[in-house]
């Protein structure tokens, strides 16, 4: 498996693109994406406008492929900079990925780039494995992780399912209006 | 003219006040927004902002059947600003401890001599036991540690044990 010091050794990408994120309500937010070859050239190049898009985002920790319209299994994650992250594995996009096995459920409140007026709080599970595949070499790759990363991947992995986090907040009183810090 | 309208329906709680009370709304063409709704002990409360182009008499006549039956209803004008985008700092306020009055009342005025808002709130009576849950939304400017100080301090003249979180969000 491509870990290094475990972290995900990504293959070369090409020169990435800066997309805009799409916002709900958008039909490509509340589809399921189809899985994609981790080959072909298109899915290439989304990884790497993945990777951008996520760079130049303030306090975007991962994204998902149909946030940038694009109804394909792809996500993005980097956590390697959050208080919250315990175990990391650097910044990767995985391709078809699906979650094996998960436990102990915390919750905590999530807000989203393509959600921009809420927050809520979400019941999430705390250690997770997730299974996918690198783009270019379509190499397989096992996430077995925890806390903080643990977390985005469900979130990024749910926008994949067609699910926001509001799909998923914990109750009637669990959504709140986003604040803006100035 | 479009009016944006507060509507609150108070009362002792049955199936149907939410279908009556929008299904009438809907009938106006009103559009309904922000609200939020509870049980306190058996009591139906809830307060509605709905867009509608009737003025707040004509709202007050279609829902007073639901006067009649002994449900308390209120429609008011709101003000221009909506005040849905709020500047600052969210935390947590928890207050549990011996049931006594006050608690509510004082803590909340440490909050608001510091300038913050409550911007949502549960407090509820059980067993000998009060608790208070407050969303609170600070100033920038908002010297925390002294504010977390001062609701101790008042906490512990009430009796009861109070702690200040930060209730920051994710963005994932």
């Amino acid at each position: 498996m491509p870990l290094l010091d475990g972290r995900i050794v990504m293959p070369p990408l090409p020169e990435g693109r800066v997309l805009p994120v799409v916002t709900a309500p958008a039909d490509v937010l509340s589809t399921a994406c189809v899985d994609v070859d981790p080959t072909d050239p298109g899915v290439v190049q989304l990884a790497a406008d993945l990777l951008v898009t996520q760079r130049v985002s303030p306090g975007c920790v991962g994204l998902a492929a149909n946030q940038v319209g694009v109804g394909w299994r792809v996500f993005s994650l980097d956590v390697t900079q959050h208080p919250k992250a315990r175990t990391t594995h650097g910044e990767y996009v995985l391709v078809n990925a699906r979650v094996e096995s998960s436990s102990r459920n915390e919750k905590s409140r999530e807000g989203c780039m393509s959600v921009p007026d809420f927050t809520g709080d979400v019941k999430r599970a705390s250690r997770i494995v997730v299974r996918g595949l690198l783009p270019v070499t379509g190499e397989e790759v096992v996430v077995e992780t925890d806390a903080f990363e643990a977390r985005a991947l469900q979130h990024e992995l749910d926008h994949l399912d067609g699910f926001v986090f509001l799909d998923r907040v914990a109750g009637a009183h669990a959504v709140y209006p986003r604040q803006t810090y100035l | 003219m479009t009016h944006s309208l507060a509507v609150t329906v108070l009362g002792h709680d049955r199936p149907g006040i939410i279908a009556d009370v929008t299904g009438v709304l809907a009938g106006l063409g009103g559009n309904l927004e922000d609200s939020s709704m509870t049980l306190l002990r058996g009591h139906f409360a809830w307060t509605l902002v709905v867009a509608v182009d009737a003025d707040p008499t004509t709202v007050s006549e279609r829902l007073a059947h639901l006067t009649a039956e002994g449900l308390v209803v209120s429609v008011l004008p709101m003000p221009g600003a909506d005040g849905s985008t709020l500047e600052g700092s969210s935390w947590l306020l928890s207050v549990h401890g011996a049931d006594r009055p006050g608690i509510v009342s004082g803590l909340t005025r440490v909050v608001a001599d510091v300038g913050g808002t409550i911007t949502d709130l549960t407090t509820r009576l059980g067993t000998g036991i009060y608790l208070l849950v407050a969303e609170v939304a600070l100033p920038r400017d908002a010297d925390v540690e002294a504010l977390s100080a001062r609701i101790a301090a008042v906490a512990e003249g009430l009796g009861v044990r109070a702690t200040l979180t930060p209730a920051e969000s994710d963005v994932l």
